[in-house]
């Protein structure tokens, strides 16, 4: 069976794209066959996330007019079995497709016998977020603990519903423990209840994002990263393990337990 | 605000409870998609019609949408809060 999830936010900038390449590599690793799709047409970056930017020879616009098969147009990553990219056009804008090219898309995803198929949605509100969101059976809305995240959060959660994409769930970016601590950051807690969604993963600030995106190499394959840990805990969440929050993640500990628990593990 | 205050962890003046409270405001007016001025003259109208049959204290007049728990679902819904102040009766509305 396979699913299509999107993953938006309303607000740039939150980590929509870190997230979808963190979270397709994460599938892969479990054993699922995984398609990421680029749904960012004229400003694409899934590519250069996922380190796959001198590999594009037709995108996802390529597909949709039938200048490709979907299969050419599909970037297999060697390093990781079962996973692929499908990018969006860069030459192109949010109007090159519509939202029926983009439900046929995805049917034929699905033929083609993907296990999930994650959408990397634009930012915005307008015509590219319509389009992502068309073929979708599930959305994620992902947003920084900010009052603008947040508040952009809420709106596109309300335009998911009334697109009867109900019930999505949440993933809390770039949570600094040290500040929710100070009381300067708002808590997995206030968030939720602000929101009224079901969380369904808290990934701590981290330094190994930004060198993992430098490399081109999602953090979720790093053993030691803390982001990746929590990235690789949503997988399994997904897929439908229980998998609590990390104790880093829900309350915030001190340096002593920091250390005891990196030797416990 | 006092040093023993600071050290607890200043829950009153935390920076995310006023992140918090901002939010939660922001977005009842958000969600029900409306702008303070309709709420201006939705005030307007409101006293106009009350001081028919009463006096009220306009200066401690408060008006504003929250959030309630709704009764059917577990979900809030957008309510219309009023404050009004009275001053007295206006005998001649009755008469």
């Amino acid at each position: 069976m396979s699913e299509v999830i999107v993953i938006t936010s309303g607000k740039g900038g939150v980590g929509k794209t870190t997230t979808t390449a963190n979270l397709g590599c994460g599938f892969a690793l479990l054993g699922k066959k995984v398609a990421l799709v680029d749904a960012d047409i004229g400003l694409r970056n899934l590519d250069v996330v996922m380190g796959l930017e001198n590999r594009i020879v037709y995108d996802l616009v390529d597909v949709v007019e039938g200048n490709c098969r979907l299969k050419q147009a599909l970037i297999k990553d060697k390093r990781y079995e079962g996973l692929f990219l499908l990018p969006a056009a860069q030459t192109r804008d949010k109007d090159a497709i519509t939202p029926e090219q983009m439900k046929k898309l995805c049917e034929s995803l699905k033929e083609e016998g993907f296990d999930y198929i994650l959408i990397d949605c634009p930012a915005g509100i307008e015509q590219g977020f319509k389009n992502a969101i068309s073929g979708a059976d599930k959305a994620i809305v992902v947003t920084t603990p900010e009052v603008s995240a947040v508040r952009d959060a809420d709106r596109i959660i309300g335009l998911l519903e009334a697109n009867s994409l109900n019930n999505p769930t949440l993933i809390l970016n770039r949570l600094r423990p040290d500040m929710v601590k100070r009381g300067d950051m708002m808590t997995i807690d206030d968030v939720t209840e602000i929101l009224a969604i079901d969380i369904l993963g808290v990934v701590p600030d981290d330094e190994s994002i930004v060198i993992s995106t430098n490399k081109g190499e999602p953090a979720v394959t790093l053993e030691n990263s803390k982001a990746g840990h929590a990235y690789r805990n949503i997988t399994r969440r997904i897929i439908g393990e229980d998998v609590p929050l990390m104790s880093l993640e829900q309350e915030p500990e001190g340096i002593v337990e920091k250390f005891k628990k990196l030797f416990h593990r | 605000m006092d040093f023993f205050n600071f050290l607890k962890g200043n829950e009153g003046t935390a920076s995310k409870n006023v992140a918090k409270d901002r939010l939660k405001l922001v977005l009842v007016h958000d969600r029900v998609n409306c702008s303070s001025q309709v709420l201006e003259m939705l005030k307007t109208d409101i006293i106009k019609v009350i001081s028919n049959y009463m006096e009220i204290d306009e200066d401690e007049l408060d008006i504003q949408i929250t959030q309630t728990q709704s009764e059917e679902n577990n979900g809030t819904v957008p309510v219309l809060y009023a404050n009004i102040p009275i001053k007295s009766m206006r005998k001649s509305s009755h008469e």
